[in-house]
């Protein structure tokens, strides 16, 4: 039966206390809530995730990427095509964005199993992040963070078969954004709770537990999407499970609400903590609902070696203040900088986006040095480019050499560092490094890889890869 | 290589303007103000330059696009339709100015040549010099390299492989720092006139972990000038002139800071530079033999390194050699830029390589503006540059001397 065949997810690094955020606007704040770096969006988390999840999993088998999210980077530019080429997926399937839903994430799996199950797709990578942002001094700026998880949906080594679903449409208005918002809007939350949440999620959960001949006790782990943190309550008593027992945490301590991407990071957390034979009911909401009941296999196992949500929740630095926050999702207006009239070409990124966006190296077959990015001639015994063989180098890992702190850069979380890394296995990248401790920097510390956002010149959103050091 | 330079090429006439932020002056004011000088102190008139080459990093505009020609400087000096040619090469773009007029001179082709280096960088709006690309343009894969960010990658590395601890290295530094600005305070046309101590350096504010304030140069408006004639002609003009003995760059192919055995603690374009110079000049022992090395200290751990790559000292022994011996003084065993340097004197990008010779021509001439800083007996000096940054350097290195 076709299902999960992987999974895979991406906490930033940074977190925000919400004793920082009461500090700027009063009242209580408890726990904290992820917060991408300056550099990230949802498209490089998502990058992130899934390179979790395809971690030693044969790209090529990759047919589709589906992404979800309510804030794509882009308004006309698909981000998944992006995203393809970061995984360094092949280039001929088919990419596609699920955008303007929460509930785009949980659509996008059931599109995915779909095409799986057609024949169409062999495997699909279905990617959800979100940094969605709410009003300064509300309850949801508070409440919501950022983050991404990704799935390999496909019917080979399944580690969750899904055996059922039931969805639900509605035209029901919550939250929306228009077309220029960059935070949210809502509508007064009983209306959403006793008019839509609360009817379409009872719904879409009691038809597909009726349709698989299931009640809620054989639900081992039910992740139940709530738009705050206490809609839900009412729901998992509606549908008879166990609140203790039965239902995922949401993460809102330490995570916070991810918008599109969080009932696909509880239900990472779920698989966690999953053994074979364990159902897992996953209702995610709106713009209607869904319910969805999976079933894990002995192939759970295999899993073991993913960061998902375990291991990035366990790296983290906390932001020092609000300022940081509002530089790193840029909630002010600044002053124009001169020194940041950066200019770009896209036929240079273009030309080279085997190495911007795939991270290709190329290898010389003459003296077997490695090299980024791309020279014409071997650096080290000057052969020409046509004895290159290009490869893979996102995945390596290497060891700082040296490194600068350039205190003044423009850099939006200053000090810019500059890294030098030297690959394990040959090759060296001379870098930014991001996500990282300035106080807690060694030379000969192990670095990795990660797609990030390095500037907007000429409006355009520029993407490259940064060192960082090993999270985890 | 065919023929050595050595001796056949006479320095008669130098000039250097005020080094500084010079809000009053644009690049053509700059260009004439040097000239002048250089063409007084020849005691010949504009209209006797047969060929000039002006050299400037980034040129008129103040911006890396502008429009590359020589005509900054034909304008400014209103020569009529001789050939006038603009050259670049970073921060060596001054003494590649002097080194085309030199082989200019040295080909038989001209009697008289005018060379000058300038550079005007103070009307960007900002300080520093912004995002530098010193080879091919890389808009994101260079994105936020600044000159400090890519120097200071060598202060780390350099502490890291010779067991200094930071604070000991920065104190390595800030003697050199020291030594700058004890000279610029003593050098009229300097940029930076402000003497400091040891623990102003290493307590000034930072800039890019590990260089602070004292370890950068200041971003600085100014040019330089040379009138190059034949040696046989030389007497006509004065008779205290010099030659130049050797000139050599070396363009490195750019990726050594990619070349994952680069260590980031020497400059390899400057070692190769300065073996081709010291062959042409006939000179074995450097240490013993120069009188004033005029070296680009654009950051102190670029004075350090250059003099280590340049064969002044054993790699490593810059500490002993230099920091504790006091060897870089004026009076010491080895006077490096007693100028003040780059650092304390000023960067105009294109304008230090023909002001460093300007200096060795000063001092050899028993011309230093401020005697507390003449070096005593001075017959040979060595002007040395580099542009783009550790790892992918184009380096030029000029010896002068008496004939």
């Amino acid at each position: 039966m076709a299902g999960i065949t992987s999974y895979g997810a991406y906490i930033p690094m940074y977190r925000l206390s919400r004793e920082t955020l009461a500090q700027v606007w009063g009242g209580k704040g408890k726990g904290e809530k992820a917060v991408a770096n300056a550099d990230e969006d949802s498209l490089t988390m998502g990058v992130e995730a899934a390179r979790d999840c395809i971690k030693g999993f044969d790209k090529s088998s990759i047919d589709a990427l589906y992404f979800a999210t309510t804030t794509p980077p882009y308004k006309e530019k698909q981000s998944a095509s992006i995203m393809a080429a970061a995984c360094d997926l092949r280039e001929d399937i088919i990419t596609a964005d699920f955008a303007d839903s929460i509930r785009s994430a949980t659509i996008a799996i059931l599109m995915a199993l779909d095409a799986v199950k057609a024949g169409s797709a062999k495997q699909v990578l279905v990617i959800a992040a979100d940094t969605r942002l709410a009003g300064p001094d509300t309850r949801y700026e508070s409440l919501f963070g950022d983050g991404a998880a990704a799935f390999l949906i496909g019917n080979e080594g399944v580690v969750a078969e899904i055996e059922g679903n039931h969805c639900i449409t509605s035209a029901f208005v919550d939250f929306w954004r228009l077309e220029y918002d960059k935070i949210i809007r809502s509508w007064e939350e009983r209306l959403t709770r006793e008019e839509s949440y609360m009817p379409y999620m009872t719904k879409a959960i009691s038809t597909v537990l009726e349709k698989q001949n299931l009640t809620a006790k054989d639900i081992s782990k039910a992740v139940i999407y709530s738009p705050d943190t206490s809609m839900q309550r009412e729901v998992i008593k509606k549908a008879g499970f166990d609140p203790k027992e039965q239902v995922q945490d949401l993460m809102f301590d330490s995570v916070g609400h991810t918008g599109a991407a969080l009932t696909p990071m509880v239900l990472v957390s779920a698989l966690e903590g999953a053994k074979p034979g364990d159902r897992i009911l996953t209702a995610n909401y709106e713009d209607g609902a869904d319910a969805i009941v999976m079933r894990v296999t002995d192939e759970i196992g295999k899993m073991k070696d993913r960061r998902a949500i375990k291991g990035y929740l366990a790296s983290k630095m906390m932001l020092p203040n609000y300022g940081k926050y509002m530089r790193f999702r840029n909630l002010m207006e600044w002053e124009h900088d001169l020194f940041m009239e950066r200019r770009m070409a896209l036929a240079e990124v273009w030309r080279h986006r085997n190495f911007y966006l795939r991270f290709h190296g190329a290898k010389c077959t003459k003296c077997g040095h490695i090299m980024t990015p791309i020279p014409k001639m071997c650096i080290y015994c000057q052969a020409d480019e046509k004895y290159f063989e290009e490869v893979p180098m996102a995945d390596k890992r290497g060891k700082l050499v040296t490194y600068s702190m350039d205190v003044r850069s423009r850099a939006i979380d200053p000090p810019n560092i500059l890294a030098v890394v030297n690959f394990d296995g040959g090759g060296r990248f001379y870098s930014q490094m991001t996500d990282r401790n300035p106080d807690n920097i060694e030379i000969g510390m192990t670095m990795e890889l990660t797609f990030r956002r390095i500037h907007d010149a000429l409006g355009i959103h520029n993407y490259f890869w940064k060192c960082r050091p090993a999270r985890g | 290589m065919r023929e050595s330079i050595k001796d056949k090429v006479a320095i008669v006439g130098m000039g250097c303007t005020q080094f500084g932020e010079r809000w009053d002056a644009d690049v053509e004011d700059l260009i004439k103000e040097a000239s002048m000088e250089a063409l007084e102190d020849a005691g010949v008139e504009i209209k006797d330059i047969q060929a000039g080459w002006v050299g400037t990093g980034r040129g008129s505009q103040q911006v890396p696009m502008g429009p590359c020609s020589g005509i900054i400087a034909s304008s400014a000096l209103q020569t009529q339709y001789i050939p006038f040619t603009r050259v670049e090469n970073l921060c060596c773009s001054g003494q590649e100015a002097l080194r085309a007029a030199a082989l200019g001179v040295a080909s038989k082709c001209y009697d008289l040549v005018l060379a000058i280096g300038v550079e005007k960088l103070k009307d960007t709006g900002y300080g520093g010099l912004g995002e530098m690309y010193p080879g091919n343009w890389q808009p994101i894969y260079g994105a936020l390299g600044t000159p400090p960010g890519r120097y200071a990658l060598a202060a780390t590395a350099y502490f890291s492989k010779y067991g200094l601890s930071p604070q000991e290295g920065k104190r390595v530094l800030a003697e050199i720092s020291v030594k700058s600005h004890y000279y610029g305070y003593r050098n009229p046309k300097s940029h930076l006139k402000r003497e400091i101590t040891v623990e102003e350096a290493v307590n000034a504010p930072m800039i890019c972990w590990p260089l602070g304030l004292y370890d950068c140069c200041g971003v600085t408006d100014g040019a330089s000038a040379a009138v190059l004639v034949p040696t046989e002609d030389a007497k006509k003009y004065r008779d205290d002139y010099v030659t130049i003995k050797g000139f050599a760059v070396s363009t490195g192919p750019g990726w050594l800071k990619e070349n994952e055995d680069y260590d980031f603690t020497y400059w390899k374009e400057t070692q190769e530079a300065a073996k081709v110079a010291y062959a042409e000049a006939e000179i074995k022992d450097p240490r013993k033999e120069l009188g004033l090395v005029e070296l680009h200290d654009c950051f102190s751990i670029a004075e350090l390194i250059a003099t280590e790559s340049m064969f002044l000292c054993e790699p490593g022994k810059f500490r002993e050699e230099f920091t504790e011996k006091r060897a870089y003084y004026h009076d010491g065993e080895m006077p490096v830029d007693v100028s003040g340097g780059l650092k304390s004197f000023g960067h105009p990008i294109g304008a230090s390589g023909a002001r460093e010779v300007y200096e060795i021509y000063k001092q050899i001439q028993g011309k230093a503006e401020e005697p507390s800083r003449q070096i005593k007996d001075i017959t040979i000096g060595l002007a040395h540059n580099q542009g783009g940054h550790p790892g992918m350097f184009v380096s030029g290195i000029a010896i002068i001397g008496v004939p």
